[in-house]
């Protein structure tokens, strides 16, 4: 079985598939739809769940952020911990798509687009949060730097502003790039479609393209232009996030290491979720001839290398409490390992630590319940890991007489598993109107094998 | 009526109708409209207008000084030339502008099992009756009030016992000072009211005395003490303060020397302390919870300090320490000096026949006919073991005068809407004896009656209640009455002293008069008033209930307070519901562990558990008084505490009392202040990559002085009075949510004689490089160029930023409506917008507020002094808080001229400022606690905390 190979044996395509059998299968997901009944009452889960948060969101505009678990001293409650959570899910697409693309990891090939997808989704839902956590969302183009007869601009000292920028261009990129891909595959999408409403849809959507060498040839040419500027995005979204927290004076947030410790996280996360999706999908739609244990293997070593990052700032973290010699900063950690907030910081070592070392074995790595497993707890932990920086930072400052608990309400609840269930539905509506594969680019695989010896 | 035609009948029928409209035609008479031909003087639209007048604090007057708007009052300050005042109030007199437009106050008489009734219906019924009276001398008619200071109403009363002899006038006062008088018999024969002079004192001793807390001269009290407590390293002197005590109290938190004892020992205590002082006999070697060296040191420095000390026993102690208590004043030769006796302020004070139990005997007896009920709420105020509410059930015909339609209201015949104290003419004694006057601010909103509007007509008198105050002060006046009391009103002070003091000597042979020392062994149950709703007739007041309890926090809710090693002998923490059972009769409520509290003693807080109080009050803590007795109404002995097992949840604005050795309040002994001053201010190092801000002419600053906070939160209500400061309720104030500007924090520290109990009050420090300002994306923090940190409402969209970064925390965040604007919830617990402050914006939600150094003052001032074209003059902008504070704690004013008061504080050497290290450079400052301990070695031994 698969599991006696060596990795790099394991082919990142299986043998057997042709051009038509790849564009075949893949189109047909997207042409024929899914037929199962179970797929149907998931949908309609996901869609409930994505009307709870609508409706949570809705509840929050029209009540106040009252109605969540914030206070003085935490001001900052979920909303803060979702959006630096989703937009650390939304991390691992770019990643994988600019920056293997630029490195050549051809592996990277059956997993862009779904993963592209994923961040977009992800991020998009991260930059709904902070609407969510706003006292006067309505107002939030204050943010914007638009001409007013005031003469008023944000204040660029702070670090909200410089976030909101950030988040706004890596969605913009992000989409940009997506679509790019998509474009080949939505002409042959047009070309397949037997309906003539899809005909016209995807036609619109393909924008012309008729894959000439031209066309391919500025294809080429721009996607690869579209990469190198998505890679530093890759690093600037999370670590301008994280100044938001770094750039105050909170012993606890006030943290040199937190640029490179998001960027670090957020790629975890990130590579988490690819893994988290990408063992049911695989399942689910046939996926084993192109999604195949090999990459797998990769996206775990990806996993436990961002880990390591994670770790080792783990440990600065207490260093610099410790070497600091600052009271205050130093309860932060103590009140963090022995505080009220204790279980959640437990747990978050626990999977981030613990049960990230699993993936030193291959078994883990190649055994697809095993490392689902670890994906998901690792994502609940990363979300601990959020939780544990937003909330027992301010719980416990610097005036003894203010030190005060917040504890979720119920809206705080369905907001998460709200975003949750809109991130399934709208993964849901992609993969049953866009191809959840690059179908030209699996093309590409299928040439490049039938090339080698 | 045989001859009646159609046209007859239908004029007969018109002239009828025309008629019974009659009646029905209150509206104004339409008159022509015309603009002021002449204006007024003083009265400029826009422009506030103020009027002295007086509060009650528990019956004894305040003087106050009303700011009205429009003619609507909207902010209570102290009369400075008020001696019950000095320029500060209570916090109940801060809350009195919610009180008067509270929308559940009476509005219309009530007569039980009528629809409808009115005055004029109560007159009629009332004048048969009065008629039935008056032919039998009054007999039958009686009049129950609280405690009467009024000279006017005094001179009715009086009138009206000189008319009807048998008329009986009872008195009933949940928070009556019995013990006082009865005391002051023992000790003199006669009743007398004594009062105190610390500003005079090098020494106090108080034997369980919330001297600056709750005395009813407790505001002049504090500011006097505290003149005498402010040491600088330039003139380190100090008085010295002694304090037993058995419930933690204000005065317990300043003292220089505390120890915790139960109530019942303090008899004992005070039995030594007079053997030590040669009061009485040696040879008594009772066994007493106090470490003798603690007295000795404490008697050496009395007597070391002859004329400049005071020993003073808290009200709700048994006769005999009142009794004591003066001989060893006498002894020390304070009398005279430092304590000072007066006739008893309030009308027929510690007479004991005239008490609600003796009402209570007469209405099952069948004597009484007609009770008229003035101002109190029996029902809910009664002991529980005289069954007052099953006897007022019973009689025929019985009046209440009151504000609400309270307990006693549903359980009477009539119940007659009162007049607010800002809405009625009147006269107050304060607790000194010096009257002044109350002078409406608005005319009564719902058309209520002042007591004195009721005693005229019992009296048969058609003047109203300015008629009858006039007439009693016109012989007192002398010859020219018209600036008699036009100078009464401006000053809001009677010029002519009508009470006089006396001098009284202790009689011989005190010792055989004295009670023997008894035993106190099982658990022993205090009742205190509750420091914010008193005895329960604040109840409904919304800012009052949020008002954190000083030492406590607690809001909306009262508690059990148990020491430490009672309650864990009970197995009891904080919030757990317990049954607290004495004489028969059992209550349950919440635990609050208080370290300092005497063991072997609980203390239960009056006020709460109201049934009929209003919106507010309803429901609200658990009923105290229906544990109390007539025969023991302040200290109970051999009660028992028992755990239900299930808990309560209790609003708390502070969950941390320790100070994490993060010293937020530093402290000095007295002989090492020096040292404060070398170790400067903390005021950081001052290099930043930043710009300084361009400076103007004044910059605003403020320093609070905390050897002087005595952490009575009054600051706290004033500037929610005047900076429009939403109330949240329980639940928000249990989530972390509660909204006011300035807070007091309390912190302990230690044990035994080493515990230290801290406050600081803390506003916003308006930091010159703000934490809050950088971190704003909208630029809604910002700072202006007079050194405040300004929040601009309009540009926040509520990222809170600025709280998380800010290491004081003292920004407040509109979570919800709190204004009541959209939803139901927050409604009822609105400010009525008539008392608004129109000069500060009301904030809508999803806004950050703080503290803004009452900018609108300053504003104010700044305008007045362009006006005159000269600069604001020092001591000119005065904030709120700084108003209020009785401790005269707060200094603000221009930092950049030295010769400034704030700037002289500043200089001092116990000048710091809070977190220093973090280099936000705030404005507000703080001098450091100083504590004077007594150098002969006290404090080694500890069983007591």
């Amino acid at each position: 079985m698969a599991a006696e190979r060596p990795a790099d044996r394991i082919p990142v395509l299986e043998p057997g598939q042709t051009y038509a059998s790849v564009t075949d299968h893949m189109s047909a997901l997207v042409l024929r739809g899914p037929t199962r009944r179970g797929l149907v009452a998931l949908f309609l889960l996901f869609t409930a769940l994505a009307i709870l948060f609508g409706y949570a969101v809705i509840a929050v505009f029209a009540r106040g952020v009252g109605l969540l678990g914030v206070n003085i001293p935490v001001a900052w409650g979920w909303p803060i911990v979702n959006v630096v959570w989703w937009i650390g899910i939304g991390h691992a697409g770019t990643l994988i798509s600019a920056v293997l693309l630029l490195l050549r990891q051809r592996w990277r090939t059956s997993i862009n687009r779904f993963a592209e997808a994923m961040t977009i989704f992800a991020a998009g839902i991260a930059a709904l949060f902070p609407f969510v956590h706003l006292g006067r969302p309505w107002l939030f183009y204050y943010l914007v730097p638009y001409p007013d007869t005031m003469g008023l601009w944000p204040q660029w000292r702070s670090a909200l502003v410089w976030d909101f920028f950030a988040i706004a261009t890596y969605i913009l990129v992000s989409i940009l790039f997506w679509y790019q891909g998509l474009v080949p595959d939505l002409a042959t999408l047009r070309d397949r479609a037997v309906s003539p409403l899809r005909q016209r849809v995807y036609g619109f959507l393909a924008l012309g393209w008729r894959g000439s060498a031209r066309h391919w040839e500025h294809y080429e040419t721009n996607y690869l232009l579209l990469a190198v500027l998505a890679t530093p995005l890759v690093v600037s979204v999370h670590s301008v996030i994280s100044l938001d927290f770094a750039a105050t004076i909170v012993p606890g947030y006030h943290s040199t290491i937190f640029p490179p410790y998001f960027v670090a996280g957020a790629l975890l996360s990130g590579f988490c979720m690819v893994v988290t999706l990408a063992v049911p999908l695989r399942g689910l739609f046939g996926l084993e001839d192109f999604i195949t244990l090999r990459h797998f293997d990769r996206m775990a070593k990806l996993m436990l290398a961002s880990g390591f990052f994670v770790i080792y700032s783990y440990a600065v973290e207490f260093f610099f409490a410790w070497y600091s010699g600052d009271e205050f900063h130093r309860y932060v950690q103590i009140n963090r390992l022995f505080g009220p907030y204790a279980p959640a910081f437990w747990a978050m070592l626990t999977g981030n630590v613990l049960v990230l070392q699993a993936l030193w074995w291959r078994r883990v790595r190649r055994s697809l319940p095993l490392l689902f497993t670890v994906a998901v707890i690792i994502n609940v932990a990363m979300w601990l890991e959020r939780y544990v920086i937003v909330i027992t930072s301010t719980h416990r400052d610097f005036l003894p007489s203010m030190w005060d608990s917040a504890s979720a309400t119920g809206w705080d609840a369905a907001l998460l598993i709200g975003s949750l269930g809109l991130f399934c539905f709208l993964m849901a509506l992609f993969i049953r109107f866009l191809p959840l594969i690059s179908i030209y680019e699996m093309r590409e695989l299928v040439r490049e094998r039938e090339a080698e010896p | 009526m045989p001859s009646l035609n159609r046209r007859e009948l239908l004029q007969m029928l018109g002239a009828t109708a025309s008629v019974a409209g009659l009646p029905a035609c209150t509206r104004e008479p339409a008159e022509e409209i015309l603009p002021w031909v002449r204006m007024p003087e003083r009265r400029v639209p826009g422009e506030p207008a103020q009027y002295a007048s007086t509060l009650s604090r528990d019956g004894y007057g305040q003087g106050v000084i009303v700011r009205t708007h429009a003619g609507r009052p909207t902010k209570v300050e102290g009369n400075p030339g008020h001696p019950g005042s000095l320029g500060a109030t209570d916090p109940q007199a801060q809350a009195a502008v919610l009180e008067l437009y509270d929308p559940d106050r009476s509005r219309t008489p009530i007569r039980a099992g009528a629809r409808e009734a009115t005055l004029a219906d109560f007159d009629r019924e009332l004048e048969v009756r009065l008629d039935r009276h008056r032919q039998r001398g009054g007999e039958g008619l009686c009049l129950l009030t609280g405690s009467v200071t009024s000279p006017a109403a005094v001179a009715q009363l009086e009138r009206m016992q000189q008319s009807m002899p048998a008329v009986r006038w009872y008195r009933h006062d949940a928070l009556a000072r019995d013990e006082v008088y009865a005391g002051a018999r023992l000790a003199f024969g006669a009743a007398v009211e004594t009062i105190y002079r610390p500003d005079r004192a090098r020494v106090v001793l108080s034997l369980d005395a919330d001297l600056v807390g709750t005395l009813p001269g407790s505001l002049a009290y504090a500011r006097q003490l505290v003149s005498g407590r402010r040491p600088t390293p330039g003139d380190p002197s100090m008085s010295r303060l002694y304090v037993l005590e058995s419930a933690p109290t204000q005065t317990g938190a300043i003292a220089d020397h505390r120890h915790a004892l139960r109530a019942g020992d303090v008899y004992g205590v005070a039995r030594a302390l007079a053997v030590r002082l040669g009061v009485l006999p040696q040879g008594e070697r009772a066994d007493i919870p106090v470490a003798e060296k603690w007295l000795d040191a404490a008697v050496r420095d009395l007597e070391a300090h002859r004329g400049a000390g005071i020993i003073v026993p808290g009200d709700h102690l048994p006769a005999a320490v009142h009794a004591l208590a003066h001989a060893m004043n006498e002894r020390l030769h304070n009398a005279g000096r430092t304590v000072l006796h007066l006739d008893p302020v309030p009308a027929g004070a510690g007479s004991e026949n005239a008490t609600l139990a003796s009402l209570t005997d007469s209405m099952r007896a069948g004597s009484v006919e007609t009770l008229v009920m003035l101002g109190v709420n029996p029902v809910y105020t009664a002991p529980a073991d005289i069954g007052f509410a099953g006897a007022l059930t019973e009689l025929e015909y019985s009046v209440h005068l009151g504000l609400y339609a309270d307990e006693t209201a549903a359980l009477s015949r009539w119940h007659l809407p009162e007049a607010h104290a800002l809405e009625c003419w009147g006269d107050l004694r304060a607790y000194d004896g010096t009257p002044s006057l109350v002078q409406p601010l608005i005319a009564p909103l719902y058309g209520g009656l002042a007591a004195l509007d009721v005693l005229a007509r019992l009296n048969g008198r058609k003047e109203t209640a300015h008629g009858l105050l006039q007439e009693f002060w016109r012989p007192q006046a002398g010859s020219d009455f018209e600036s008699f009391w036009r100078e009464a009103l401006e000053t809001g002070v009677v010029p002519a002293d009508t009470h006089g003091r006396v001098n009284r000597t202790v009689q011989a042979g005190l010792e055989r008069r004295l009670p023997a020392p008894g035993p106190v062994d099982a658990l022993e149950l205090q009742f205190r008033p509750d420091p914010t709703v008193r005895d329960g007739s604040h109840a409904n007041n919304a800012w009052l209930q949020e008002l954190p309890k000083p030492l406590l926090g607690l809001v909306w809710d009262n508690a059990i307070l148990a020491g430490p090693q009672t309650a864990a002998r009970h197995g009891v923490v904080d919030g757990d519901l317990v049954r607290i059972s004495h004489g028969g009769r059992e209550i349950e409520g919440p635990v609050i562990v208080a370290s300092g509290h005497a063991e072997g003693s609980v203390t239960l807080m009056l006020g709460y558990g109201r049934e009929r109080a209003g919106r507010i009050g309803n429901g609200n803590g658990y009923d105290a008084y229906a544990l109390r007795s007539s025969t023991a109404p302040w200290v109970a002995d051999g009660a028992a505490l028992e755990a239900t097992g299930r808990r309560a949840q209790l609003a708390r604005v502070q969950q941390h009392h320790g100070t994490e050795d993060r010293e937020p309040v530093r402290e000095s002994a007295l002989h090492e202040i020096g040292a404060l001053a070398e170790e400067g201010g903390g005021g950081g190092h001052h290099e930043s990559l930043y710009p300084g801000h361009e400076g103007s002419r004044y910059q605003w600053g403020m320093a609070i002085d905390l050897n002087a906070c005595i952490g009575c939160r009054s600051c706290t209500i004033a500037c929610q009075a005047e900076n429009n400061i939403p109330v949240v309720g329980k639940q928000e104030v249990a989530r972390g949510r509660e909204m006011h500007w300035i807070r007091v924090d309390h912190y302990e520290q230690g044990s035994g004689e080493e515990r230290r109990t801290y406050f600081q009050p803390v506003p916003c420090m308006h930091c010159e490089h703000a934490p809050c300002e950088y971190v704003c994306p909208t630029a809604a923090a910002v700072h202006d160029s007079e050194g405040l940190n300004v929040q601009v409402y309009n540009r926040c969209i509520g990222t809170r930023d600025c709280s998380q970064n800010c290491p004081y925390k003292v920004r407040r965040f509109n979570w919800l409506d709190y204004n009541g604007y959209e939803s139901g919830r927050f409604r009822k617990l609105a400010t009525p917008a008539p008392q608004r402050n129109p000069s500060v914006t009301v904030r809508s939600r999803g806004v950050m507020e703080k503290c803004t150094y009452c900018v609108q003052r300053i504003s104010a001032a700044r305008i007045e002094a362009k006006k005159d074209d000269r600069p604001i003059a020092d001591g000119e902008v005065v904030t709120a808080c700084q108003a209020v504070c009785p401790a005269d704690a707060i200094r603000f004013g221009d930092v950049s001229d030295p010769s400034t008061a704030v700037s002289r504080w500043k200089a001092d050497g116990r000048n710091y400022v809070l977190l220093g290290h973090l280099n936000t450079r705030p404005r507000t400052s703080y001098l450091a606690r100083v504590r004077n301990p007594n150098p002969s070695a006290l404090g080694d031994d500890d069983d007591g905390r």
